[in-house]
Parts: C-alpha cells; sequence; structure tokens
C-alpha cells in the first residue's frame, strides 16, 4: 500500500511537473503567433468562491494563555502568562481589559478556568487555563456540615468545590481510576450532608478524535461519575448530567497534561 | 493554478490509464478475507477512460449586458463543467477569441482543429433588459455539421450576481446531464457546515463552489452535525441547550426552528431516511448512547442498538433505506458497523485504529468515512479519509499526509466527496475541501474555523 501509493503520487508530481512543463511551452509558442493575449482573460477570481476567501483573509488572531503552578493550595499564588499575535483587544474574565501579551498574579480562592479572548480584524479567538486550588479537605466533613449555612441549603460555590472535586479519566475511558473512586466517596459523603444540593455533572473529552464520538464518550465519564455518587448514597433524583464532548476546551494545548485536565468530570450546583 | 490552464498532455493519458491500475492493486483487505481482484472498484472510479473534450466560447454581450454579471456567469460556467470531474477542458486561453451569440454565429470550424480539438462546445449570449438578466445557451457537437444542436436553454431571473451564478449552474447541469450518461449535474447542490466564530458554532449553507457561504442557524451556541433533508426543506442538527446536547429542527422554507423531541436526555448526530419520513439519531437516557429511529418530529421512536458501549454518526443506505452504517465503540476504539434498520444482521467492517463520521454513496455500493489506522497515545500516523466497498470489505485511502481528514459527505452524483481538514490537527483550523471520489483533484471550499460538512441530497 505503502508503496504503491509513494508511486502513485510520484506519478502524479511528475504528470504536473511534466504538464506544467509542456504548458510553459506551448504557451510560449502561442506567444509567438498570438502573444499569449488571453492569459489574464481565464476566470475572474471574485467569482471563485474558495479563492475568494483566501484572497481577503486577514490573518486570524492567536493566543495561548499558561499558568504556572497549574495547582496550588488555597491562599497561594499562581502565576498567568499569555501570548496573542493579530489581536487587538484582549481580555480575561474575572479580570477585565489585559495588554495583548503580559503576565499577572493572581490567588484564585477555588478551581478556575481562566478565559481568554482575543479579538482582532480577523477574527476571535478563545484560550484558557484551568488553575486547580486545593482545599484542605478536613474541613468539609466535620465544621461546615454542623453550620447552620449548610443545612439551610446555601452553599457557596467555593464551600461545593472545596467538598466535591473534580474526576479525571484515563484515555479513551469512563472507568472510575481509584483516585475518581476516592473522590466519589468524599463528595457523597459531602453532598449526604446538604441533601438541599442539586448536582449537574459535565463530561468532558480531549481535543483528539472526532466531535461526536467524544459527545458519547463525555456522556458516559458523566454518568459513570453520577453512578460512583449514587452507589455511595447519593439519591439519582439530584444528579443531572450532560456531556460537552470536546466542545468547552479548558486547556488548549496538546500536551498529555492538558488533555488529562480536559478529560474529567466536573460537578456544579443545579441551580 | 495550472489545473486553468489544462492542456492534454500525454502524461494525463498516462496517469488516466494507470489509475485504474492503481486501484486494482492497492486494495489490501482489511480483515481476513482473501484479496480477489476487485474490478467492482473499477467502476467506483468514475473517470471514464476518455473524457468527452468540452469547450465553452465567452458569452456575447446582448443589450443592456452588465460586465460583472458577463464575467461571473462566464466563470461559473467553465468552472461547474471543470468541477464535474468528466470533461476535459479546453483552456480558454486556446479557445478561440470569438464570442457567438447564436448558433447563426456559431463557426464550428474554429473549435474542431488542434490544439482546441473540442466535441462540444457551449455558448450563447447574456443581457439584462428591465431589471431581468436574460440568458440564451447553446450547447453545439462540434463534430456533427449538419445538426449541430444538442441543447438550447433560455433562462430569466431578476438581474443579480447571485441569479448569474444560479443561471450558470442550472445551465452547466443541464449540459453535465445530456453529456454525463444522464446522471444529474450537482452545481445547483448546496453543502450545509459548521462555522466557528467567536465561541459559537453555527449552521452555515454555501454552493457547491465554495461561493455564497452565509449562516443558516443563529442560536449562538454550539450547533454540530447538519444533516439536511432529501428534499432540501428541512436541517436536523444538533445543538447544545441548558439540558445537554439535543437534535434540533430547522425549517429551510419557514426560516425557524420547527419541533423535534427524539428520545432519551441527549440526542446526537442525526441522519434522514431517503425516504424524508425517518430519522436516525443516536440517544442517551441512562449515560449510554444507542442508535434510534424516529419521525421527523421525532416521536414513534424506536430503539435499534442496545449494547454497553457508545453507538452514534448513523447514517442510511440511501438506495435502499433498508440498512444503516454506524460507529460504535462496543469494543473499544470506536469502529465501523452495518445493520439492517430493524437493528439485526450486524455487521463490522473494521478491525482497528479509530474510526469516525460514516457517510454512504448514492449508489448503495461504498462507504465513505474517516479513519485513523494506528490510533493511540503516541502513535503515529494521520486521520485520513476512507472509502470501503460494503460486500467486499476492500478499502481504499483516498488522502494522504495532509493531516487530519474527518467528515466525508459524498455529492448526490457519487462523483465527488466533500470532507474536512486541519493541516495540524487543530480544530480552528479545519476547512472544508472537495475532491472527486478516487481522491484526486483537491480543492479547498472554504478558510478556516469551518468543519462538519454535509452535502444536499440533489
Amino acid at each position: 500500500m505503502n508503496e504503491l501509493s509513494k508511486s502513485k503520487s510520484l506519478n502524479t508530481s511528475f504528470s504536473h511537473s511534466y504538464r506544467r512543463l509542456l504548458l510553459a511551452a506551448s504557451c510560449a509558442v502561442i506567444a509567438l503567433t498570438t502573444g499569449c493575449h488571453k492569459k489574464d482573460s481565464g476566470i475572474p477570481p471574485q467569482s471563485l468562491g474558495p479563492t475568494t476567501t483566501e484572497a481577503v483573509v486577514v490573518p486570524p488572531p492567536t493566543a495561548t494563555i499558561t499558568a504556572d503552578p497549574l495547582a496550588i493550595d488555597l491562599g497561594a499564588t499562581v502565576v498567568l502568562n499569555w501570548r496573542t499575535t493579530n489581536a487587538g483587544v484582549v481580555t480575561i474574565d474575572g479580570i477585565g481589559q489585559v495588554p495583548i501579551n503580559g503576565t499577572q498574579t493572581v490567588s484564585p480562592s477555588n478551581s478556575t478556568n481562566f478565559h481568554l479572548v482575543a479579538k482582532g480584524d480577523g477574527g476571535t479567538v478563545e484560550a484558557n487555563v484551568r488553575v486547580t486550588v486545593r482545599v484542605p479537605v478536613t474541613e468539609a466533613p466535620g465544621g461546615t456540615t454542623i453550620g447552620p449555612s449548610s443545612t439551610r441549603g446555601k452553599i457557596s460555590d467555593a464551600e461545593f468545590q472545596a467538598g466535591v472535586k473534580d474526576m479525571f479519566f484515563d484515555y479513551d475511558s469512563f472507568e472510575l481510576r481509584a483516585d475518581a473512586q476516592t473522590i466519589a466517596a468524599q463528595s457523597a459523603a459531602f453532598l449526604v450532608q446538604h441533601p438541599d444540593i442539586r448536582i449537574l455533572v459535565g463530561g468532558y473529552a480531549d481535543e483528539r478524535g472526532s466531535a461526536e464520538y467524544n459527545l458519547a464518550l463525555g456522556e458516559n465519564r458523566a454518568n459513570a461519575a453520577k453512578n460512583g455518587l449514587v452507589q455511595a448514597g447519593v439519591a439519582p433524583a439530584r444528579i443531572r448530567v450532560i456531556s460537552y464532548g470536546k466542545e468547552k476546551q479548558f486547556c488548549t494545548q496538546s500536551t498529555e497534561a492538558c488533555w488529562q485536565e480536559n478529560r474529567r468530570a466536573q460537578f456544579t450546583i443545579d441551580r | 493554478m495550472d489545473r486553468i490552464a489544462y492542456t492534454p498532455t500525454p502524461s494525463r493519458q498516462l496517469f488516466r490509464i494507470t489509475l485504474p491500475l492503481f486501484l486494482l492493486f492497492s486494495l489490501v483487505p482489511s480483515l481476513s478475507r482473501s484479496a480477489s481482484a476487485q474490478d467492482i472498484f473499477g467502476e467506483a472510479n468514475k473517470a471514464p477512460a476518455d473524457r468527452t473534450r468540452v469547450a465553452v466560447a465567452d458569452f456575447k454581450p446582448a443589450a443592456g449586458s452588465v460586465d460583472a454579471l458577463r464575467k461571473t456567469f462566464d466563470a461559473t460556467l467553465f468552472n461547474d463543467l471543470q468541477n464535474a470531474g468528466i470533461f476535459d477542458m479546453v483552456s480558454k486561453s486556446i479557445a478561440p477569441p470569438v464570442t457567438p451569440g447564436t448558433p447563426a454565429e456559431m463557426n464550428l470550424g474554429q473549435w474542431s482543429p488542434a490544439p482546441v480539438s473540442a466535441a462540444m462546445v457551449a455558448f450563447g449570449s447574456l443581457g439584462v433588459t428591465g431589471g431581468k438578466l436574460a440568458v440564451n445557451g447553446y450547447l453545439d457537437d462540434v463534430k456533427n455539421a449538419q445538426f449541430p444542436q444538442v441543447l438550447a436553454r433560455q433562462y430569466s431571473e431578476d438581474a443579480s450576481e447571485d441569479s448569474a451564478r444560479q443561471i450558470a449552474h442550472r445551465f452547466a447541469d443541464e449540459i453535465i446531464s445530456r453529456l454525463g450518461g444522464g446522471v444529474s449535474g450537482i452545481a445547483e447542490t448546496k453543502i450545509y457546515f459548521v462555522h466557528a466564530a467567536g465561541g459559537t458554532k453555527e449552521i452555515w449553507e454555501m454552493d457547491y463552489d465554495g461561493a455564497n457561504q452565509h449562516p443558516v442557524t443563529k442560536l449562538g451556541q454550539i450547533s454540530l452535525s447538519p444533516r439536511v433533508s432529501p428534499d432540501n426543506t428541512r436541517l436536523a442538527f444538533t445543538s447544545l441547550g441548558p439540558d445537554g446536547f439535543r437534535v434540533k429542527m430547522y425549517s429551510l422554507l419557514l426560516g425557524r426552528m420547527v419541533n423535534f423531541q427524539g428520545a432519551g436526555t441527549s440526542s446526537i448526530s442525526p441522519a434522514w431516511a431517503p425516504n424524508g419520513k425517518d430519522i436516525a439519531y443516536s440517544a442517551s437516557g441512562n449515560g449510554d448512547f444507542d442508535i434510534w429511529i424516529s419521525d421527523v418530529n421525532g416521536s414513534l421512536g424506536r430503539k435499534v442498538t442496545n449494547f454497553k458501549g457508545p453507538d452514534m454518526s448513523p447514517v442510511f443506505n440511501p438506495r435502499t433505506g433498508g440498512q444503516l452504517a454506524w460507529i460504535s465503540g462496543r469494543t473499544g476504539l470506536p469502529q465501523l458497523y452495518t445493520m439492517e434498520a430493524d437493528g439485526s444482521g450486524v455487521s463490522r467492517l473494521t478491525d482497528t485504529g479509530y474510526v469516525s463520521a460514516p457517510s454512504w454513496s448514492p449508489n448503495g455500493q461504498f462507504l465513505a468515512f474517516g479513519w485513523n489506522r494506528k490510533y493511540g497515545p503516541g502513535a503515529p500516523g494521520g486521520q485520513d479519509i476512507y472509502i470501503m466497498e460494503i460486500a467486499s470489505k476492500k478499502w481504499l485511502q483516498l488522502t494522504h499526509d495532509g493531516g487530519q481528514c474527518d467528515f466525508p459527505s459524498w455529492s448526490p452524483d457519487g462523483r465527488h466527496i466533500v470532507y474536512a481538514n486541519s493541516p495540524d490537527g487543530r480544530v480552528e483550523h479545519m476547512r472544508i475541501w472537495t475532491m472527486l471520489a478516487d481522491g484526486t483533484d483537491r480543492r479547498a471550499l472554504t478558510g478556516p474555523g469551518n468543519d462538519m460538512p454535509n452535502w444536499s441530497w440533489k
């Protein structure tokens, strides 16, 4: 197959160059007799759809954003670093408009997705980086549950994130790993003590593979996460699942660390 | 752009002859079936051994002619015939510099000698009167001096750039149908696709040649997987709402969304049956996607797969409507399967790699799909477009070394395949390309940010 395909492409390129050669030659002959005068009356570029889009294209902006480190303990700081090209206006959610290239030190109180939007004449691009904040787990079962605020069901997002953490998955898999089982048990303990909260589970996939298959994979992951909570004692009626497939990437680099960030089930309060 | 100034050369003749041989020898059995000579695949290669040589004269300006419209018309007509992939077109640079407007003005003697050597010549006139664009188009058989006229057509439309293109498409389709063995041309067909911009994805429409790109939906959401109905009246697609992704329906006649209920809590990847009355799609009620078939309102659904592991991306056999091909992850990485529309007779067509987005050829004989045969973490190899003859499970790779290719969709004449390609695999660099069904004559139709093309049925 390889041999043959190679010989085909050789054949093609040979015939192309040969054709071009002949074309040049024939054009030269015609040029002698008729002056090759038809050359510019061939096809007006404006009526060719494909070339139209190519001809007027303004280079689209590019944007990258990184965070160092990607995971911190509560109270520590993270350095955000972003670079854009061909962009006029650059904004980061929660920070506002920022220089087109720059760095900033932040100290998020819970796991945060820093979402950068770069707008330029050529379009709009987005970049994301997710910073995971490790909140001390010991507080969750003991302290907060007896507090009056939690029994009322008025749980803040930060408290919820501290009690119910993301579960991560292996490549092309929706089995709960050992670490995810542990998270399921801890999260279920928190949720059983806060029976008023309804939970939305988002299933996510990394950028590789087809969009349609990844929607299914995200659904399977969200559902596996739900089943993990149900088996640990959470009522299934409290949990809703949504697959986002690979349509909502938190981390946009083609690295294993980034792919792992994206292969997850993420929990939010379903309001 | 050497394809515009095409001349028949010995090397081209050679290529034409070697192509079927290449098809014959390059067939590697994907399953442990003994390979037999695939004469059937020879027919898949729609390029005839000897293509009809066709010339097009620039149309003559008639009363009130607008130069811009005439140029658009001339270029569109030439491109349509060129794109058809069944003609050997006479380059405009060697065509006689004449513009016969009527059969009386046509001197066939100018078109038969070398290097023009035309077998057929299209010509006519174009003018604007009373705001109407009037076109007279003719096709003459150069070899038949006594009764040369093959076609004569008159068109009249409101004068605009778009109608100049559409009239050229219609006239081209008449010529293609007449000279192409009765198979209808595709110059009037549309391609639906996903256009990504500013964090949303909308469904867009364009002419088959990439012209006239414009939005259909304006939902401000992430919409995917457009599939137009066989009669071009409805568009099924998948869109993200408050409860996740669901199959949605847009009426192209009413210009608005219409009801589609659908099974499950989440549903994706719709596909039309050729009768226009059934829709297959993938739905999940309990976290696992299975294939369902409903009516056009999404009612009366029945589940046709029932197996652990995701099942999605169904497509009907457009010739019979009685079979489905789809993608299933029931054994691990997604593979290609076929079954009867009632769920019986499941057959697996691929046994390795990562398969996506099957599209069934109009004659029912072939499946086109995206396939990464060496898929895996760190594995080399790219995702390319393949076609497989269903009866023999013999496959043929159509794209090579061009980065990620996905979402092939057959043209209604079965001669072309539109697909998405990203040179570096990044989603935002996806563009839509077209090629002949043997993998030759590739052209980009869009710039980056466009994905998941679907060719209309007519």
